[in-house]
């Protein structure tokens, strides 16, 4: 299983970035925390629009399974959606943290949108 | 002759220039309202609309049979409308530009055009005034392509007054380029001019002639006038605050029905701005107040 993380830095210490489309870094982690990818976002954090679509589409190219973030946008939500993958949002904490908790099974998966555009 | 009339902010009285400017024109004028995401042009004019045409652009819809799954439409657009996610194409036609670009690139020919409805254009009179206005669907974002549908009924054989959205951006470029003559309409406060500069600059490259009204000319400071002064702008027309003029507006009133001395000022306005755009750089005039 390819587990994406929103992140502020590249490592397992770094705090999750509660923005998806806008997020400084995906992490892509294996169950076991093994970083197996560090992707920056540059391009799409400074996207006057469609950010989260072309964040989406990087995690779907990178044939990611689940996404484990803060807020996730109509727009995003509709192309994670499309690519299959499962979005847990309303994650804080560390990149560490956030893994533990879906480990736990202790997050909530998004069957929709959870914030308008823009993020 | 096309004449905009545009202002750095909203509230200036744009539109109280704006109607008045375009009925004491009669039958020579038409009065296109561009301010198409909250036209009020009509609230003074009272115009008896009799024809709405509605205005769409063309959304790419994507016929999957057909569709390799080789991503260059998603390459090409700018705008994210339109991506390739695993094994389908995602379309967010919100976002689209209309600009074709993804269609003319698909190897496939799999991208066909739909539509999204921007709003409608509507035509009509007021009294002898031809009168247009855009006005945009509720949810609407992008406005110029409707704005322009709006100035395809410009009559080069009339005067047409184009009422400019308030602020400097894109609609508003978009109302003004190609005008003639572009109207200022501002108050001489701090704020007043901090925007009238801006959207002086930003419609200064387009080259037409501008002159300034000052809304409320007795408030505020004499910074504005200054400002038009350095700059050569011709203050072609001061409106003093009056309450006879405020209670008309409230009653939707027209400035020339609800201070009627104005009626002829309006009519020396428009010969003044034709000469000024026969005769280009004339210098700073002093407006009677
Ligand atoms: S028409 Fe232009 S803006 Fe619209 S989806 Fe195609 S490429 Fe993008
Ligand atoms: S360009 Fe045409 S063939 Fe290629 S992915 Fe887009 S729709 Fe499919």
């Amino acid at each position: 299983m390819r587990i994406a993380v929103s992140a502020m830095g590249r490592d397992l210490d770094a705090d999750l970035d509660p923005r998806f489309g806008r997020a400084m870094y995906f992490l892509i982690l294996d169950p076991n925390g093994t970083i197996e990818e560090v992707i920056e976002n540059s391009t799409n954090m400074n996207a006057m629009k469609g950010a989260g679509i072309q964040a989406g589409k990087i995690l779907a190219d990178k044939k990611v399974d689940v996404l484990l973030t803060g807020h996730c946008g109509p727009n995003a939500f509709k192309a994670l959606n499309a690519a299959g993958i499962k979005v847990a949002v309303e994650l804080s904490g560390t990149v560490r943290e956030a893994l533990e908790r879906f480990k736990r099974t202790d997050v909530k998966f998004a069957g929709g949108p959870n914030v308008e555009g823009h993020w | 002759m096309v004449i905009a009339i545009a202002s750095g902010k909203g509230g200036t009285g744009k539109t109280t220039v704006a109607t008045s400017l375009a009925s004491v024109l009669g039958p020579n004028g038409r009065l296109l309202d561009c301010d198409v995401e909250e036209p009020n042009c009509h609230i003074f004019m009272n115009p008896e609309l009799d024809t709405s045409v509605a205005v769409n652009l063309p959304v790419p819809v994507v016929d999957m049979e057909k569709c390799s799954l080789c991503g260059k439409c998603g390459e090409v657009c700018r705008f994210s409308a339109i991506v390739l996610i695993g094994d389908e194409v995602l379309t967010f036609p919100e976002m689209c530009h209309g600009c074709g670009g993804c269609s003319l690139l698909c190897p496939e020919k799999a991208i066909a055009e739909g539509s999204r409805l921007l709003g409608v254009v509507e035509t009509g009179y007021s009294g002898a005034v031809e009168f247009v206005q855009g006005r945009l669907r509720v949810g609407e974002a992008m406005s110029p392509p409707l704005i322009k549908a709006v100035k395809e009924k410009i009559d080069p054989e009339k005067i047409n007054i184009l009422d400019a959205p308030p602020g400097a951006s894109c609609p508003v470029i978009t109302t003004v380029k190609g005008a003639d003559f572009i109207l200022m309409v501002t108050e001489p406060t701090p704020f007043g001019l901090h925007d009238l500069r801006i959207a002086v600059e930003a419609v200064s490259v387009l080259g037409a002639a501008m002159g300034v009204i000052l809304n409320r000319s007795d408030i505020g400071t004499g910074d504005v006038e200054r400002y038009c002064k350095e700059r050569s702008l011709p203050l072609l027309m001061k409106i003093p605050h009056d309450r006879t003029i405020a209670e008309g507006y409230a009653r939707g009133e027209l400035l020339i029905d609800a201070a009627p001395q104005y009626r002829e000022r309006f009519v020396d306005l428009s010969a003044h701005i034709a000469e000024l755009v026969r005769q280009p750089g004339e210098s700073y005039v002093e407006a009677a107040s």
